[in-house]
């Protein structure tokens, strides 16, 4: 217990001095995080909601396998991406390795599927309530889809911060891809993971609780920004 | 879309790295948690311009990034896999830089007498007839390759030990929280315990034999392998830390009064 009051100690700490390497990690994860929500959501959003509308005939494989891959462990992920991305690998020449974007690749190959998953779930149900109504409008796929995803952009902002949550806490894949190098691939979490191996509790925890708080400044101004959950429009 | 997004990320990388010669530098937990890093890499980008990158990983990782030329260089503590690394073609040569040493931690209460053992084999076997906790990395690191050769020379086989002997798959801080966790033994290289925070209940009770010797070597990776290693900068690097700049950083570096690395490089 007494660890955890010194870790908000020290979280209060690197906080209010602005520590700069603190400043520095949290923007690093903000950025990779971020980069491959975007990258992830531009794939998943239009995958989920194209397989609620289109009937072919290995749907339910697909999807199926989408959901298993929610599941995705990101250490292997990480290793797949190394072996990859590695000098001896088919990529090597891209010079990507213990880079930040390979930390991007790695986080949108996690996420897509999650995102993808529960769009396609939230679509689904939007789409038995307008399929009669955009079948009869004669409107055309893209259409379709264009409507399904305005009208249920909440759910989709839902969606999008499950991956968040998922991306912005994950440690195996991107310490394997990234390196966890000073000033260049750390990040908060594996930060934490480096203060825990020196047992220095503290600062890990008080990294941990500026992780934390990040998240939930995240999460409320995207909720701010689309003014989700007012009166009236929720 | 993806690849254009993409593209557009790897040129603002490049350029911004190209601002400072980016030098990479496989290097084992056990040097980096001892903090001697932090003295010896400012002073690294001051008197050669690199900019040296720490992949902090275990020995045995050290060496397969090295094998596949995502690093320019290593340092690592482990002389066999080191020669079979050289041996393979993977290196252009070892240089010997310093050296410190291996000690055994273990309940302050120490229940298996290993303080009194003469050597550390003894050691070992004591903390076996006494079938007491002892927590092993277990990650085919230097550490663990030396703990092994150990209980080689006390006559055990680690894998034929019983329930007592846990070998964790983790590095040197991580395994020495699990040590303090369940009040165990542990095999640690001296730097990684004087620096370690979590000590709990734990104490150092055995140090001194010479098996316990630990040297660390400097390994240019083999500029064949890619066009992007560097070696022409891993010499550079190289001709520092034998420096007499390297070895007054070295000899000095102190952690609670106590000389942690002596210099040894010819």
């Amino acid at each position: 217990m007494n660890d955890i009051f010194e870790g908000l100690v020290a979280a209060a700490l690197l906080v209010v001095t602005l520590d700069a390497d603190l400043v520095d990690i949290t923007l690093r994860s903000l950025q990779v995080t971020m980069t491959a929500l975007v990258v992830a959501s531009a794939i998943a959003i239009p995958l989920g909601t194209w397989l609620a509308i289109r009937r072919f005939r290995y749907r339910r494989v697909v999807i199926a396998v989408m959901n298993a891959l929610m599941g995705l462990p990101p250490v292997v992920v990480g290793l797949i991406v190394y072996i990859l991305l590695s000098r001896a690998g088919p990529f090597g020449v891209l010079g990507l390795l213990f880079t930040p974007t390979a930390m991007i690749i790695a986080q949108v190959i996690i996420i897509t599927p999650l995102i993808a998953s529960i769009t396609h779930q939230a679509m689904r149900d939007l789409w038995a309530e307008y399929h009669d109504l955009l079948i009869s409008l004669n409107t055309n796929r893209r259409q379709r889809i264009a409507a399904l995803v305005w009208d249920g952009r909440r759910t989709l902002l839902t969606a999008s911060l499950a991956g968040f949550g998922r991306a912005i806490g994950e440690v195996g894949a991107i310490m394997i891809v990234g390196g966890n190098i000073e000033n260049a691939t750390r990040v908060l979490t594996t930060a934490i993971a480096l203060e825990t191996g020196k047992g220095d509790f503290a600062l890990a925890l008080g990294l941990g609780f500026v992780l934390i708080a990040l998240a939930l400044v995240v999460n409320l101004s995207i909720h701010w920004l689309s003014r989700t959950e007012r009166e009236g429009r929720w | 879309m993806i690849r254009v997004v993409l593209a557009v990320l790897a040129l603002g990388l490049s350029g911004w790295m190209a601002l400072a010669e980016d030098f990479k530098l496989a290097v084992t937990t056990s040097f980096h948690n001892s903090g001697l890093s932090d003295v010896l890499l400012p002073a690294i980008a001051e008197d050669t311009g690199l900019n040296v990158q720490l992949l902090v990983v275990g020995t045995g990782q050290a060496l397969k990034l090295g094998e596949a030329g995502d690093v320019d260089a290593i340092l690592v503590h482990s002389r066999a896999a080191e020669e079979a690394f050289l041996e393979a073609g993977h290196g252009t040569h070892r240089r010997g830089i310093m050296y410190n040493d291996f000690v055994i931690i273990g309940p302050a209460s120490d229940p298996a007498d290993v303080s009194k053992a003469e050597t550390a084999a003894a050691a070992l076997m004591a903390i076996s007839t006494a079938q007491v906790p002892f927590v092993s990395r277990g990650d085919d690191s230097g550490t663990h390759k030396k703990e092994l050769s150990l209980w080689a020379a006390a006559g055990l086989d680690p894998a034929a030990l019983g329930g007592w002997y846990r070998p964790v798959g983790a590095g040197m801080g991580a395994s020495l929280n699990t040590a303090a966790g369940m009040n165990a033994y542990i095999l640690s290289d001296r730097a990684s315990w004087l620096n370690f925070g979590n000590t709990a209940d734990l104490t150092l009770v055995y140090a001194g034999d010479p098996v316990l010797f630990n040297q660390y070597a400097y390994l240019p990776v083999h500029p064949d392998k890619n066009a992007a290693i560097k070696h022409e900068a891993a010499l550079r690097l190289e001709a520092w830390l034998v420096s007499d700049r390297a070895k007054a950083l070295i000899n000095e570096y102190k952690v609670g009064g106590e000389t942690l690395f002596v210099f040894n490089a010819k």
